[in-house]
């Protein structure tokens, strides 16, 4: 069984550039409910029936191949920054984080499979890729419940399929969505009018903070919404094709700017550079705004392409809980935004500067299509 | 008409249609207010009727990862209908004021108790009211059983209609096999429980 720290620096699967819709979709996430039979759910068991399904749970799910050697612990043996740490891997969530003795987190070292065990249900399975790729997260985490299932007897109703503590969750208990990095259509005041089309069908639009929250780092959520009465595949396909069509409108956005705007785009991405390595107070908010304009700068060929994993991971390191474990002690905001811009400032450091003018240079000799391969 | 929130005259009619299924709610003023109605992004039926999107308010510092995608979600708008709220879940004890404040159930037996009033909320929250999705192995046998048994009790039903005797006693006969096969198969699994839980 690994270690905290070896996990924490262990760079995650989905922190690579994924290969379908990479510069566009950061992950795709896959998140299946289930809940065992004759045990009433988390929220509702008293604390020993809760601490004897986590057992049984625990046990078999650490028994799976895809879990061999995981990082695996009781809830009430991490510290409250530890488990934000978790959150801010996209590992657990809030509520699983509140949660203590009789709740677990199981994940394996690469963190592309994370099970919680007694959140709200009984079993929470997640399964996270790089870039567009919710059939393949999909097919990764459906092994991984068929394989259980053998095991555990799930709560299931030939009419309401799997049985959730919440209603919204109940039939497939799958919740599909995937990360998008949309700059061009913020900075073209289009992306209202996207996430309205979007919540029209039926689909959820959420900031990165989650419902209600606006979209740090130019980073949106898209889910579905529905769990009953369609097929997993149905789901899945429905979601793809709304992302693909926004996907879409994010290059055609790109190359408007790119076309139209040249001057002001170069101007954010080098601010941007240049206001991430020289700052000595750096915020979050203003930090994942700048970082996401270099991201967009690696997109437009400023930069080479292996700065996004280079990125990726920073934005990562730069998170509260991130830093006050590097720090070893609590911090206080002030202390945080010192310590997050030296991180920044050192890493910046050792990669490459921005060749806009000469990336510019190669656009107008060659492609058009900038951010098309 | 009154608001489906409170029992305010309602003066905000929604309309929302997800994949060709129309879904209604009627709000007051206040709620649509409160609910942030009048504000098109970020909204949906399925979060109002559940009451998604309260608790995320407060937000401390900058905490990455709040992307939770589960709904989290307190007060059930929806009235269902014909329960008291002292019914009580014979299984785990929960009761149907308790369901009505939290939006959650106690235990999955407690669909059985609570589930035939949920069904005007389930329409309105998602796509259909039946599972057609992936079943588990273990009760893939028992669903093939259970349609095969109403199958054949509709006709044995028919053949009673048509007089047709024989028909139905060997329609009888084959119901009595199947039955007692569900029965062997079903106390197999209880005597056999692939995870059995000590507490």
């Amino acid at each position: 069984m690994i270690r905290f720290d070896t996990l924490l620096e262990t760079q995650a699967d989905w922190m690579r550039q994924g290969t379908s819709h990479g510069d566009i979709v950061v992950t795709s996430r896959i998140r299946l409910a289930r809940n065992l039979v004759d045990h009433a759910f988390p929220g509702w068991g008293r604390k020993q029936e809760n601490e004897a399904t986590l057992r049984v749970i625990q046990s078999t799910v650490e028994s799976l191949p895809q879990l061999e050697n995981a990082f695996s612990r009781h809830l009430n043996k991490l510290t409250a920054i530890q488990k934000q740490a978790l959150v801010e891997r996209h590992m657990i969530s809030r509520e699983h984080a509140a949660r203590a003795a009789g709740s677990a987190a199981v994940m394996n070292q690469a963190q592309s499979i994370s099970i919680m065990i007694n959140e709200e249900d009984h079993l929470r399975m997640q399964s996270i890729q790089p870039g567009l790729a919710l059939r393949e997260s999909y097919r990764i985490l459906n092994e991984i419940d068929t394989d259980l299932e053998q095991s555990l007897e799930f709560a299931f109703d030939k009419q309401l399929g799997f049985l959730t503590a919440c209603p919204t969750n109940l039939g497939t208990g799958l919740r599909a969505s995937a990360m998008l990095h949309l700059p061009a259509l913020m900075l073209s005041d289009q992306v209202n009018q996207v996430i309205q089309a979007v919540n029209k069908i039926g689909l959820a639009v959420r900031g990165l903070y989650g419902e209600g929250t606006e979209a740090l780092g130019n980073l949106f959520q898209v889910s579905n919404q529905t769990t009953l009465g369609d097929r997993e595949l149905e789901i899945i396909a429905r979601l793809q094709k709304v992302i693909e069509q926004i996907v879409n409108h994010e290059k055609n956005a790109r190359q408007k700017l790119l076309s139209d705007n040249t001057t002001t785009l170069c101007d954010q991405v080098g601010r941007a550079f240049a206001l991430l390595r020289h700052a000595h107070v750096m915020p979050s908010k203003e930090a994942l705004n700048l970082i996401s304009m270099l991201r967009l700068g690696v997109d437009l060929k400023f930069f080479p392409s292996e700065f996004v994993v280079a990125l990726e991971s920073l934005l990562m390191e730069i998170q509260p809980a991130h830093l006050q474990i590097r720090a070893d002690r609590k911090l206080p905001t002030q202390e945080r935004d010192e310590m997050r811009s030296q991180i920044i400032r050192d890493r910046l450091k050792t990669l490459p500067k921005p060749n806009i003018s000469n990336a510019l240079q190669s656009l107008d000799q060659g492609s058009t299509h900038p951010t098309e391969e | 008409m009154t608001c489906d929130l409170c029992d305010e005259k309602a003066s905000v009619f929604l309309t929302q249609i997800v994949d060709g299924q129309m879904q209604k709610v009627n709000l007051c003023e206040t709620c649509a207010q409160a609910k942030g109605v009048t504000d098109p992004t970020g909204f949906a039926l399925a979060d109002l009727l559940l009451g998604v999107g309260e608790e995320d308010e407060e937000k401390d510092d900058l905490e990455l990862g709040g992307d939770d995608t589960s709904v989290s979600a307190p007060s059930i708008a929806a009235e269902t209908a014909d329960l008291d709220e002292s019914t009580t879940c014979q299984s785990c004890g929960f009761t149907h004021a308790q369901f009505k404040k939290a939006g959650r159930l106690g235990c999955s037996k407690c669909y059985q108790i609570f589930g035939p009033g949920l069904d005007s909320l389930l329409k309105a929250m998602h796509k259909g009211t039946h599972h057609i999705g992936k079943v588990p192995s273990r009760h893939q046998a028992v669903v093939e059983q259970r349609d095969e048994l109403e199958n054949l009790r509709m006709q044995l039903e028919d053949a009673v209609t048509r007089e047709a005797f024989e028909d139905a006693a060997s329609l009888r006969d084959q119901i009595l096999k199947l039955e007692a096969e569900m029965a062997q198969l079903h106390s197999e699994q209880r005597m056999n429980p692939p995870a059995n839980i000590t507490s």
